[in-house]
Formats: structure tokens, C-alpha cells, sequence
């Protein structure tokens, strides 16, 4: 596998603020790559640097192989974009600013615009300034869909877009990624990532904290078993691995408990000796995943619980 | 959470009092407005003002004999020079205080006007279209508090004015200038910044768009003034009487010190301002009283291109100012015949003239209104040149740099129009005036050469181009200073020409290195060093523009 993306000791200010503080993103080519972080961890400028909008201040960046700021256009042709906050020309209709877009990038299939301007639900005879932020959204990711391009740079493409259209987008993302496209899909809506994504990177106070496949990242984190057993269940506790582990109903005898990824084997087979009525295993989700780095940050705000003693899967 | 909780709870009196209150919140939206206009309210009082007095001070050099101000009363008595200045009336007096009202009311009305349609529309529709309104009005904030709050912020910027005019030019101590004649000239800039305030009022409620608001509005002076400059250049004063500009000249401040006129310019100030508030209930937050008319749902081959779509960009503008500036020309053509009889017979007139360099009345007249044709070009070009800042700012350039569309392509489009555009504009302007001017005077030859007089500053208004687009590449932070071009071209050029400036002032001023057709001679070194210098600077500010950040929402 190629990589699409190689980004090494990322550095980008803005005046006194650090934007980006040695960030490191790898994205193979033919995958979609989940890009998550919180809101101001750095996503958009990193992604505004990708299209080399924005000057590295230090570190190595290549997109395709390429030198996005010295070789922005010849890079533009083979990439499209949604950017999170899409504005359009108030006197421009949809439609104009879908062919406008298109046609600069260097091609616009007809066939395809048409069929995603039908999936979408878009009225592209309308003027910019009378769409709402999910017809304007709709807009900029009709433009980057309807030409062909290899890589797709999506920054929170859905922001303001309805569930009937989520999904429409979560199946044409799945198409592209059919198609052998490449997806950078940033975003803090861990379900669609969870969906769309081969592998994620999670970004804080602009580095990468994590990067690996979904299935490489639970490994890294514990999942919540919720139990119910004929006989009381004794000497789970001390299992290594295995943390808080509480009843749940003192008259059926069910408890909860969350195991280490490696330790699940071992915490299921003591279960057996008890006799199994009912088992139920939430898988870690990337809401997990997420307080895992913020859970520090939110604890210090007051909010939610420390990691550590977080039972209830999100 | 505490904070969270006890805020609403501190409001809550506020908001039952508030209940069908439709000017609730607007004690608060006026600060807050006073809050962001606290360096650009001052600034534009504070040059108004200043270049008031100046002037008048200037006096003091410029006419300290009284001959002298016989003089110049008996040179303004022309339909072209009361087209330029204000009604005939004032030339029964030659007092320093009548003068000066003579020969800046006009001006200075248009231009406190224009603080005062800027200060209405910002705080109203441009809040509007982008959406900030609709937050604000989401709060203890009452249907009418908008546009009350942006009219009194435009009422208190035009007293301020008007009182601190009055007390200045009273302070000057010159004679004949005193208190009462200072405050009624005072408040007639205030009676006109009211009046276009009001209008203002009005014109938001019809489009969705701050520029068309602010557009239709600017319009109104223009018609208001070019009203007021038939009127009084002609035999039939009746034209001014339709112009509120030419109701406060009639204020005739220093000479009858009256009232009414003003009083006439509050009556309808409030009634258009009254109207504002009724139409701004017939139509929803965010949308304008016209309906949006569906458009075409693909874009057109032309439309794709980067000039092509700048010029769709800069379409309403380009041909808005076209049109005005050939109107303006034609007004100033069509007294032009006037000129030549009126100023025939004055013998210190033709003497002047003949010093100047042996060219005709005509010519001269014609070189002076070029100049002042020349800087509303300039504001065209600058408003053109600043557009990608515009785009940058508003967030729009980012998808399209996003795609094939190379920085210095997407700028060279602007450009281009930029360029041309000033170029079409000044042509425009041009014919014009050399068609009303070869109509009036018979003599068709002045057709080619006020066109070419015209052409000639094209150079000079792409030197301003190209003055933009280095602030634009290297100080993007700073592109209003380019508004420093016109407006030092019209202090130099129009009043430089009645204040006597040095010639080092004029040399500074890309305008001042035009030669003065058709009144002087053709010199082409000028116009092709202009043109090089024009052409080095866009060279050098797309360069920096290609070497920096964009600047991202």
C-alpha cells in the first residue's frame, strides 16, 4: 500500500496560539481514515495545510506524493474537498456553484451530478444566499463527488445535515471507498466515523494521541460485560484485568464488570463455572476512546467521570 | 453551571417588562453598536470636521483682502461653478462664512450622508445577512431594536458632528463667522445625514443583500445631488427643491441663518424612517420585501472561467457605477456650452485662465470636473481591487482554491476586473460628458477629446489598483488603506485646486502626474511610467499574496 498522506512533526502558530504542536498523520491509499479530535484540537488546520492553504511552520508534509504548498494546483486536480463551513455567493445558485467548483477542479461527470443532486434532495435553481447550512453542505459535497478525484478531504462534511441524509452521505462514502478511493473524514460524530473509518487517528491540542485500525484501538481498551448466572459469581475480582466490577441486581444476581481487551478469554471462561443465564458484552466504543484522552480534561472541568472509574458505555 | 443558571435569573425582570415591547434591548444594541464603531464613527467625524476647518482656516490666507472674495464670489457665478458649489443666493454676500457654505455644503452633505447610510446598514442588514440578527433577536430584543438602535447611532453621529462643526468654526474667529450662522451649518450636515439616514431605513427592507441596501441608498444621493447641481446651475431653481442636499444649502448658513429648510429635511427623515418600521413588519428576519426569483441550475461555460466569474461577481457594481458616472458625466456636459458664455465676459476670469497655460474655458472647466470624475472612478477601483479580500474574509475562496483554480489566477480574475472594469468605467464616464459637452457647446470635436481626456487617467487608476493589491498580498489586515488613493486624490486634486496647495502634494497622488487634458498638452512619458509603475505593483502584491496564509473562517 501506498501512503496517501504523510504528515511528520507537524508545527503551525498563529501568532502566540499553537495551532498544531508536532502532529503525525499516515493515511494508506484506498482507506478511509477517521480524523477525531474535539472541537480546537486542530483537525481544520491540519486539513487547511493538507491543501496547502495554509504554510507548515515546520515538519514534512506529502499529499499523493506531493508538496501541497509548492504543488497546490497539480494536487487540486486530484483531490476534492467539503470544507466543514461551506459559504456560497449570494447571487450564485447551487447549481452555478456545483459546476463552478467542479469545473475548476478539471471535470464535472453530468451523469453523476445529476444522480447526487436526486440522492441528496438539493434544488440547485435556488441562490446561495437562500440555502440553509445543510442545503449549502449538500452543495459542497455534490461539487467534490461529481468530479472524479482520487482523494476525498471531508472536514465535519455532515454538520447540519438530517439523519435521512446522513445516511445517503455514509452510503456514498461507501461507494467512493468501493470505487478505490482515498477518505480523510474528520469529524467528532464518533458513530459515522465508527461506520465509514478503516482506521482513525485522534488528534488533541494539535499531535496525534492515537492512530491505528478501529480493532488495533479496542485492544487498547476494556470491554463492559453485564452477566447474569445461575450461582453467585466469587473470585472475579481478582482476575488480573478486570475492573469494577459491581452487581447490578442483588435478587437476580446479575453484575457488570469491564476486562482489559487481552483479558476477555480468561473473565468468560470464570464465568462458565457459574453457569451462564444471560451474557450481554458492549464493545468499547470510540466515545470511550475519546474520554480515554479527554477524560483528564473533562474530569478537570467537572464534567463526567475520570476514565478510570467509567463503567457506563456511552 | 452556576453562571449559567443565575444569568437568565437576573434577566428575568427585564423580560417581563419587555413582553410586547418591539423596541426591548434597544438601550443595548445602541452601545453595543457604539462599542464596534468606536474607532470608525470618530474617524469619519473626525475628517469631516477637520477638513471643514481647515478649509475655512485657510481662508484666512486666501482671501484676507476683501477683493479677493469678491473675486472669487464673482468667479463662482457661473452654471458651472453653481453646479459645483450651491445656489446663486450665497453670491449676494461676501463674507468668509458664505463661502465656505457655498462651496462645501454640497460636498460635505453628500458625504455625511454616506457615514450615515454606512452606519444604518451595518448594523442592520449586514447583521442580518449573516445571520448574527437572528441570535441577537433570539434574546430580549424587540422586533423594531435593530433598526432603532442603527438610526440612533446615525442621529447621535450626525449631532456630534453638527455641534462640534458649529463650536469649531465659531472657534475659528473668523469675521462674520459666528455662533448662530456656525450651528445652523452645523446642523444642516446633521438635517442631511438624517434625511439619507431614513432613507437607509427604508432601502434595507427591500433586498436581502447589504450591498444592494447600501447600493440603492448611495443612489439616492447621487440623484440628489445631480438634482441639486441642475437646479441651481440652471435658470429654473425648482429641480433643487426636489433634492434634500438642496434643502440645507438653502439653510444659507452666515448669509439668512434659516431654519425651516432643516425642519423640512426632519419632517422626512421621520416619515421615511416611520416607513422603515412598517415595511420591516411585512417581511421575515434574514429575507427582503422582493421575493427571490429561482436561477438557472447549471452554470453557463463563460460563468467556469476565473475572469468570467469574477465579472459575475462584480456585475451589479461595474454597471452601477457605469451608468452613474456617464450620468455624471452628461450632468456636467450639458452645462458646459453655460461655461463658456457665462465666464466669456469676465474679464479676471479669462485673465486667470489665460495664466494658467492659454487654453480655453471650456478646457479648464472640463480638466477640473475629469478630476473629479477621475476619483469616482477611483472609488469604483478600489471597491473592485478589495473584492478577493472580501471573498477571503467571507470564506469563499477557500473551496476554490481547494480546487485546479491557482492562487494568482483567482486573484488575476478580480483583478482583471478590477483593471478593466475602471478602464470601462472612465471611458463611460468620458463619452458622457463629451457627448452632452459637443451637444451644449456645438462643437463636435470635444467629443474625442474629453474621451481621451478621460482615458488618460487610466494609467493613474491602475497605479490604485495596484496600490490595493500590495496591502491585499503583503498587509491583508490593512487593504482599507487604500481608500487613502481617492480620498487624497479629491483633497489634492478638487480642493488643492481652491486651496492652492504646493506641487510636491499633487506629485504624491498617482492622479496628480496626469496631465490635465484637454487643458494641457498630451505628454505619454507620465501615462507609461504610471502604467510600469501599475503594473510592477500587481506584480509584487500577487507575489506576496502567493507566499502567505490564507486567511480562513
Amino acid at each position: 500500500m501506498t501512503k496517501a498522506i504523510t504528515v511528520s512533526g507537524l508545527h503551525k502558530s498563529f501568532g502566540r496560539t499553537r495551532a498544531l504542536d508536532g502532529l503525525d498523520l499516515h493515511v494508506e491509499s484506498g482507506e478511509v481514515h477517521g480524523f477525531l479530535g474535539p472541537n480546537g484540537s486542530g483537525k481544520s488546520t491540519t486539513i487547511r495545510v493538507l491543501l496547502g492553504l495554509l504554510r507548515a511552520d515546520s515538519g514534512a508534509v506529502q499529499v499523493l506524493g506531493r508538496d501541497p504548498w509548492a504543488d497546490a494546483v497539480e494536487l487540486h486536480r486530484r483531490l476534492a474537498y467539503v470544507p466543514g463551513d461551506v459559504e456560497l455567493w449570494p447571487g450564485l445558485t447551487g447549481g452555478e456553484a456545483i459546476d463552478l467548483l467542479a469545473r475548476l477542479r478539471g471535470g464535472l461527470d453530468g451523469r453523476r451530478r445529476a444522480e447526487l443532486i436526486e440522492r441528496f434532495d438539493l434544488d440547485p435553481t435556488k441562490k446561495g444566499r437562500a440555502y440553509s447550512k445543510g442545503n449549502r453542505q449538500k452543495v459542497a459535497i455534490v461539487a467534490a463527488l461529481a468530479s472524479d478525484a482520487e482523494l476525498l478531504v471531508l472536514d465535519e462534511p455532515t454538520a447540519g445535515l438530517d439523519p435521512l441524509m446522513e445516511v445517503v452521505f455514509q452510503d456514498v462514502i461507501g461507494e467512493a471507498k468501493a470505487a478505490g478511493k482515498t477518505v480523510l473524514l474528520s469529524s467528532h460524530i464518533l458513530a459515522q466515523v465508527e461506520k465509514l473509518a478503516d482506521r482513525v487517528s485522534i488528534i488533541r491540542l494539535g499531535r496525534c494521541v492515537q492512530s491505528g485500525s478501529l480493532g488495533e484501538l479496542r485492544h487498547l481498551t476494556r470491554t463492559t460485560i453485564e452477566v447474569e448466572t445461575e450461582r453467585p459469581v466469587t473470585g472475579l475480582a481478582v482476575l488480573p484485568g478486570v475492573h469494577d466490577l459491581r452487581t447490578v441486581d442483588e435478587a437476580t444476581g446479575r453484575v457488570r464488570f469491564a476486562v482489559d481487551g487481552g483479558r476477555v478469554d480468561g473473565a468468560v471462561r470464570k464465568l462458565t463455572e457459574f453457569g451462564i443465564r444471560s451474557l450481554i458484552s458492549h464493545p468499547p466504543t470510540l466515545e470511550e476512546l475519546m474520554l480515554r484522552h479527554y477524560g483528564d480534561e473533562l474530569a478537570a472541568n467537572g464534567h463526567g467521570t475520570a476514565p478510570d472509574t467509567e463503567g457506563e458505555p456511552g | 453551571m452556576t453562571s449559567a443558571t443565575t444569568a437568565p435569573g437576573t434577566r428575568a425582570p427585564a423580560a417581563s417588562v419587555a413582553g410586547g415591547n418591539a423596541l426591548a434591548g434597544t438601550r443595548t444594541l445602541i452601545r453595543f453598536a457604539l462599542r464596534r464603531d468606536r474607532v470608525r464613527l470618530p474617524v469619519w467625524i473626525g475628517a469631516l470636521l477637520l477638513s471643514t476647518l481647515a478649509t475655512a482656516n485657510s481662508f484666512r490666507t486666501l482671501y484676507s483682502d476683501p477683493q479677493d472674495r469678491a473675486n472669487a464670489v464673482a468667479g463662482a457665478d457661473s452654471p458651472a461653478g453653481l453646479a459645483l458649489s450651491g445656489p446663486r443666493h450665497y453670491l449676494t454676500d461676501d463674507g468668509f462664512g458664505s463661502i465656505l457654505s457655498h462651496q462645501m455644503i454640497g460636498f460635505t452633505a453628500v458625504l455625511v450622508g454616506l457615514m450615515s447610510v454606512l452606519a444604518v446598514t451595518r448594523h442592520t442588514r449586514a447583521e442580518e445577512e449573516t445571520g448574527r440578527a437572528e441570535l441577537v433577536r433570539s434574546t430580549v430584543v424587540g422586533r423594531h431594536a435593530h433598526l432603532a438602535a442603527a438610526l440612533s447611532v446615525a442621529v447621535l453621529a450626525d449631532l456630534v458632528l453638527a455641534l462640534l462643526l458649529a463650536f469649531g468654526l465659531a472657534g475659528l474667529g473668523l469675521e462674520g463667522m459666528d455662533l448662530a450662522g456656525s450651528l445652523v451649518y452645523g446642523f444642516a450636515h446633521a438635517a442631511a445625514g438624517l434625511v439619507f439616514a431614513a432613507v437607509a431605513a427604508v432601502t434595507v427592507q427591500f433586498t436581502a443583500h447589504t450591498r444592494g441596501a447600501s447600493g440603492t441608498a448611495l443612489a439616492v444621493i447621487g440623484a440628489a445631488y445631480v438634482l441639486r447641481a441642475a437646479g441651481d446651475s440652471g435658470e429654473n431653481g425648482a429641480l433643487s427643491w426636489l433634492s434634500p442636499i438642496g434643502w440645507v444649502q438653502r439653510s444659507y448658513p452666515y448669509v439668512d441663518n434659516r431654519w425651516w429648510p432643516l425642519l423640512l429635511c426632519l419632517v422626512v427623515a421621520v416619515a421615511c424612517a416611520a416607513a422603515g418600521f412598517v415595511l420591516s413588519t411585512r417581511r421575515d428576519v434574514g429575507a427582503g420585501l422582493r421575493p427571490q426569483k429561482p436561477g438557472s441550475p447549471t452554470a453557463s461555460a463563460a460563468l467556469t472561467t476565473p475572469v468570467g466569474f469574477a465579472l459575475r461577481l462584480h456585475r451589479g457594481m461595474l454597471t452601477g457605477f457605469g451608468t452613474g458616472l456617464f450620468l455624471m458625466g452628461a450632468m456636467y456636459g450639458s452645462i458646459l456650452g453655460d461655461a463658456e458664455d457665462m465666464l466669456a465676459g469676465i474679464d479676471e476670469i479669462e485673465e486667470a485662465l489665460e495664466r494658467i497655460g492659454g487654453s480655453g474655458v471650456v478646457e479648464s472647466f472640463a480638466s477640473m470636473v475629469m478630476v473629479v470624475l477621475t476619483v469616482v472612478a477611483a472609488v469604483y477601483v478600489v471597491m473592485a481591487a478589495l473584492r478577493p479580500r472580501a471573498e477571503e474574509t467571507a470564506g469563499r475562496a477557500e473551496p476554490l482554491l481547494a480546487t485546479g483554480l491557482s492562487r494568482s489566477r483567482w486573484a488575476g480574475g478580480h483583478l482583471a476586473v478590477a483593471l478593466g472594469g475602471g478602464t470601462v468605467v472612465l471611458l463611460l464616464a468620458g463619452l458622457g460628458f463629451g457627448i452632452a459637452g459637443a451637444a451644449s457647446t456645438g462643437d463636435a470635436g470635444l467629443l474625442p477629446d474629453l474621451v481621451g481626456a478621460a482615458l488618460a487617467y487610466a494609467p493613474a487608476l491602475w497605479v490604485t489598483v495596484g496600490v490595493a493589491v500590495v496591502l491585499f498580498g503583503w498587509f491583508p489586515r490593512a487593504v482599507q488603506a487604500a481608500w487613502a488613493v481617492p480620498v487624497y486624490a479629491f483633497v489634492v486634486g478638487y480642493l488643492g485646486q481652491i486651496l492652492r496647495f504646493p506641487g510636491w502634494m499633487n506629485n504624491l497622488s498617482p492622479f496628480g502626474h496626469v496631465p490635465r487634458l484637454p487643458a494641457a498638452d498630451l505628454d505619454w512619458t507620465p501615462l507609461l511610467l504610471l502604467t510600469l509603475v501599475a503594473a510592477g505593483l500587481v506584480g509584487l502584491g500577487l507575489a506576496g499574496f502567493r507566499r502567505r496564509d490564507l486567511d480562513l473562517k
